[in-house]
């Protein structure tokens, strides 16, 4: 199993951390959140910790791609990156946009598998087609509310555990 | 003042901004996302956003100033002012935003100079708004007394 994520979070400010239960390592979900507003992403890592997850933030698509372990110059082992179970990536960014950022990890025989949700302000239907064409799980307005995130958490139990219960309200 | 009073000064204060459409729903999730965990978390969002909105104020005054101006650019530092302060609830430096963008998009300075100044002024609005009212609550805590969660039942 993947070690402790702690050490590979690379935002620049201090922001990203786990959330408090180290112990619980495999019982909650990772899920990876970028975003280039400092703002938002403190906003979602709350969102996120709220909701039972692990939390590791990145400001932008290259430093997220050097989380999953698919930078440049980079090796293909995955032994030191952590699992991720879900990526959450703001669609404006400058350089690298949550668009290419999803592209990336859908082409990546190693990350291809994992969910992609594509967050904006903007709902502009040509983008949000454009998304879920290339992968994107979902396509979610900002700001995202903590019932946006509770559904995400939801679906990702539903999808590890095919064969538990559904105890998911929904909205 | 006693308690109470603080108490409902607090709640007429809270209710006045979202009366007046200075804050919008958003501010009342961040205020719920608060927890013994993270007491300070309204506070430190709120910080952050100051912070990084100061910045793309002077940074749009800057592009403003240019020579040839680069609307572009001042719109992407438009647009990302206008994503933060949707993310905090600040909604009148929000609205104020999108009809910034549209100064852009017709490329007029003068309309665009206009523009930052209603900005600068909403976002001088809330930051004092706000600042009242986390003096208004620190007050309450240091009687000894709690913020009631916020709610909407106006």
């Amino acid at each position: 199993m993947a070690t402790s994520s702690s050490s590979s979070s690379s935002s620049s400010s201090s922001s990203s951390s786990s959330s408090s239960s180290a112990s619980m390592g495999d019982e909650k979900p990772h899920v990876l959140a970028v975003d280039d507003s400092l703002v938002d992403r403190k906003l979602i890592e709350k969102l996120l910790t709220k909701s039972s997850c692990k939390v590791t933030t990145a400001e932008n698509g290259k430093k997220a791609l050097e989380l999953l372990g698919l930078g440049d110059g980079q090796r293909t082992f995955n032994n030191n990156v952590c699992k991720v179970n879900l990526i959450i990536t703001d669609y404006c960014m400058p350089g690298m946009t949550g668009y290419e950022l999803l592209k990336k990890i859908k082409e990546s025989p190693s990350m291809k598998h994992i969910p992609v949700v594509v967050v904006s302000s903007e709902n502009v239907p040509t983008r949000i087609k454009k998304c879920l064409d290339e992968g994107a799980q979902e396509f979610m307005l900002k700001p995202l509310q903590l019932s946006d995130v509770t559904k995400l958490r939801c679906q990702l139990t539903k999808f590890s555990n095919p064969h538990k219960g559904m105890l998911c309200m929904g909205r | 003042m006693e308690l109470g009073q603080m108490q409902g000064r607090l709640a007429e204060f809270t209710k006045s901004l979202y009366m007046e459409g200075i804050l919008d729903a958003q501010f009342l999730q961040l205020q719920q996302l608060q927890d013994e965990s993270n007491p300070d978390f309204v506070v430190e969002v709120v910080s952050l956003f100051f912070e990084d909105s100061e910045k793309l104020l002077n940074d749009i005054a800057r592009a403003l100033d240019q020579q040839s101006v680069d609307f572009k650019r001042v719109d992407a530092h438009v647009h990302q002012l206008k994503g933060s302060s949707a993310s905090v609830g600040a909604q009148r430096v929000k609205n104020a935003c999108v009809a910034f963008r549209n100064c852009c998009e017709e490329q007029n300075v003068e309309g665009c100079l206009r523009c930052l100044q209603q900005v600068k002024q909403e976002h001088y609005l809330v930051k004092n708004k706000l600042e009242t009212l986390f003096r208004l609550e620190q007050q309450i805590v240091a009687a000894g007394g709690s913020v009631p969660m916020a709610e909407m039942t106006f």
